[in-house]
């Protein structure tokens, strides 16, 4: 196996790192703009990394749960670099490049599952897969903004103002990318549950509608959605929504581990 | 021990008045030998900067009666007209006066808030009095102190490693929570000096439409007419609060102008849309209990504050502890006489007592009179809280002793 795309993906996403954290503490723009180049020559390097990987185990990058772990990092990586440019904001690179960089590590540093190729499940199901992945990544940079949310405004009314605090994005802008993540979410969450239900109908003898795994991913849909409408509401907009996001993303991570691994009968290919 | 202060500076007095009234080094000096041979001041230093002039000092009583002799003689050391130099000139005593030279050392008097050159002028002006013999115990002890201030403000705070106007650095903090201004409301309370830096500040940032309130309605309208705004009656304040995200205060006044009730209610008639207030009143014009509100943001300059209050009231624990000790021996002395003319009447009719008798009847009250006195005054000296609880040390000085008898 080719090991030049996974080192390469290690190296960009290890220096974009670098760099969005010198941009963070020297606000130097010419190191921003490297630290969003160099994420976006990782995010090319980590897709050729799932490519090879695939072909390496004669399966799709989701197979296993390294594969879907790498899939998460590399959606995650796309979903922060299209919110950066739509947003124009690159200060939160700094704090989502670890996670991107923790998932794909963790992902490629493992090996691959030799396991034999699961059924051919077709474009829906790669689709439904995929754009469930993508959901969660969305929620988990939605969790990550909050959480910055939640430290800038302690900071704030602390007046404790060292210079990181003075270039992270003002709390209402954090507050909209907050919401575009989520918003990125649910309509993948939405068509990739929907998807997931056209999929298993076409699959002989999967017929059951009772798989927790389908009860909690309703929930963190309906829990999204609550949090989507309250969080443009002005009585809960800021400190009040970014916990609920918070809370919400709580629930993801059990949907992703908990159900995935003990309680669902569909999805434990993870 | 009485501190007194005098002097005039960029927000009380126009340009022309403070060039006027400021000292270069030879009239400093030559002001402070005329105060001391005029028996206005037994300590002074004078503290001269394009911005400010001041002078501290120590009048040989303690009668708060010093400052008016102190304008009188600014007017003709300077041969300034005492009525043109009466509405230019503060006075402070005590407390407030250490306060005022705390807060000047820090920066926080400043034009340009946290500014690091006023420290080097404190500095200088202090070297400069006490070179020439213009200060003592009292003065020393005070500038010190003042020095200290300065010197933690400017490393404990970031005031010292970002200094910037009040109104720069509070507009800047509005950004922080809602991003560009351009699309939002601010309402100015106050007309003076620091509400029209804010006003430009806000201007230059594009935001997008500006209320001003002040109790003088000229000269909130001459302010809004100048920065295209619209007044808003004075104390009107469900109407002024609902729309503003930002919201500057700046108003001379005793008690908070912004009560929580106030802010609370404006906030339900807002929805809880997100209010940046900016404190930059002394005192303070924000309740502090404003700032536990759900989506309300309280801006001040706490730290540099703290600094201030924590310095000014070790200062004050020595000159009370300094103060108290003055008493102690005074009370003493009293004692002792007392106990001679006391002694001697009572003890004239007892003729059987000898010499020896007399002698040791004469210790035993000394002995018991010593013990009296040294306990308290050991508490005095040890006891930080004790001297805090003794506030007035003027009316224990009337209560035990004749004005003939003070330190």
């Amino acid at each position: 196996m080719n090991h030049l795309f996974p080192v390469l993906t290690g190296v960009a996403y290890l220096l974009s790192l670098i760099l969005y954290v010198r941009f963070l503490s020297t606000g130097n723009r010419l190191t921003g703009r490297l630290g969003t180049l160099l994420l976006g020559l990782g995010l090319v390097a980590h897709y050729f990394a799932l490519w090879e990987r695939s072909r390496g185990s004669h399966t799709v990058p989701y197979h296993d749960l390294y594969g879907s772990m790498s899939l998460f990092g590399w959606l995650l990586a796309l979903t922060y670099l299209g919110l950066e440019l739509y947003h124009r904001q690159r200060s939160v690179g700094a704090f989502v490049l670890p996670f991107i960089l923790v998932f794909f590590l963790a992902a490629h540093l493992a090996p691959a599952d030799r396991l034999a190729p699961p059924p051919v499940h077709g474009v829906v199901f790669a689709l439904h897969v995929t754009l469930s992945i993508l959901a969660y990544a969305a929620f988990a940079l939605s969790f990550v903004l909050s959480l910055i949310f939640l430290g800038e405004e302690r900071h704030l009314r602390n007046h404790k103002l060292g210079d990181v605090v003075w270039r992270l994005p003002p709390l209402e802008l954090l507050d909209q990318m907050s919401r575009s993540s989520v918003l990125v979410g649910l309509i993948s969450i939405a068509i990739g549950t929907a998807l997931g239900f056209v999929s298993i109908d076409q699959l002989p003898g999967q017929n059951s509608f009772y798989d927790p795994k389908y009860v909690i991913t309703l929930l963190v849909l309906a829990l999204y959605v609550l949090y989507f409408r309250l969080a443009r509401t002005t009585a809960w907009r800021g400190a009040r929504a970014s916990k609920l996001c918070i809370f919400n993303f709580v629930i993801v991570v059990l949907s992703f581990t908990v159900v995935n691994l003990y309680l669902s009968h569909s999805h434990r290919y993870f | 021990m009485e501190i007194v202060l005098v002097g005039l500076n960029h927000r009380t007095a126009p340009v022309e008045v403070r060039e006027r009234v400021s000292f270069n080094a030879e009239q400093a000096q030559r002001a402070a030998e005329e105060l001391r041979a005029r028996g206005i001041l037994e300590e002074t230093l004078v503290l001269s900067t394009c911005n400010r002039s001041e002078v501290y000092g120590v009048p040989p009583e303690s009668s708060h009666e010093s400052a008016p002799g102190l304008s009188t003689f600014l007017s003709e050391f300077h041969s300034v007209r005492a009525d043109i130099l009466s509405v230019s000139l503060y006075h402070h005593y005590d407390q407030e006066a250490v306060r005022h030279l705390f807060r000047v050392a820090a920066g926080l008097d400043s034009m340009l808030l946290g500014e690091a050159e006023i420290l080097g002028q404190v500095r200088e002006a202090y070297r400069f009095a006490h070179e020439h013999g213009a200060t003592g115990p009292v003065l020393n002890r005070l500038f010190q102190g003042a020095l200290e201030v300065g010197k933690r403000v400017r490393t404990e705070t970031e005031l010292g490693t970002r200094p910037m106007s009040a109104a720069s650095a509070g507009v800047k903090l509005a950004e922080r929570i809602f991003g560009k201004l351009s699309e939002r409301k601010a309402l100015v309370l106050g007309a003076g000096t620091i509400s029209e830096q804010v006003v430009s500040h806000l201007r230059d940032r594009g935001i997008a439409q500006l209320y001003v309130m002040n109790r003088s309605r000229d000269r909130a309208e001459e302010l809004a007419k100048e920065f295209g705004g619209k007044v808003v009656e004075w104390g009107e304040w469900d109407i002024a609060l609902r729309s503003p995200d930002v919201v500057v205060t700046s108003v001379s006044a005793e008690e908070p102008v912004l009560r929580r009730e106030i802010v609370e209610r404006a906030m339900v008639a807002r929805g809880n849309r997100a209010l940046f207030l900016m404190d930059l009143g002394v005192p303070r014009n924000i309740d502090p209990m404003v700032a536990e509100l759900y989506n309300v943001y309280v801006y001040k300059i706490p730290l540099a504050q703290g600094i201030v209050e924590e310095q000014l009231s070790k200062f004050l624990s020595w000159q009370a502890s300094v103060e108290l000790v003055g008493l102690v021996d005074a009370l003493r002395t009293k004692l002792r006489e007392e106990r001679a003319t006391f002694i001697r009447s009572r003890m004239e009719p007892m003729k059987h007592l000898t010499e020896t008798d007399r002698a040791h009847i004469e210790k035993l009250m000394d002995e018991m009179l010593e013990k009296l006195l040294l306990e308290p005054a050991q508490r005095l000296r040890d006891e930080k809280e004790l001297r805090r609880k003794i506030q007035n040390v003027e009316a224990l000085r009337d209560l035990f002793l004749s004005s003939r008898e003070k330190p």
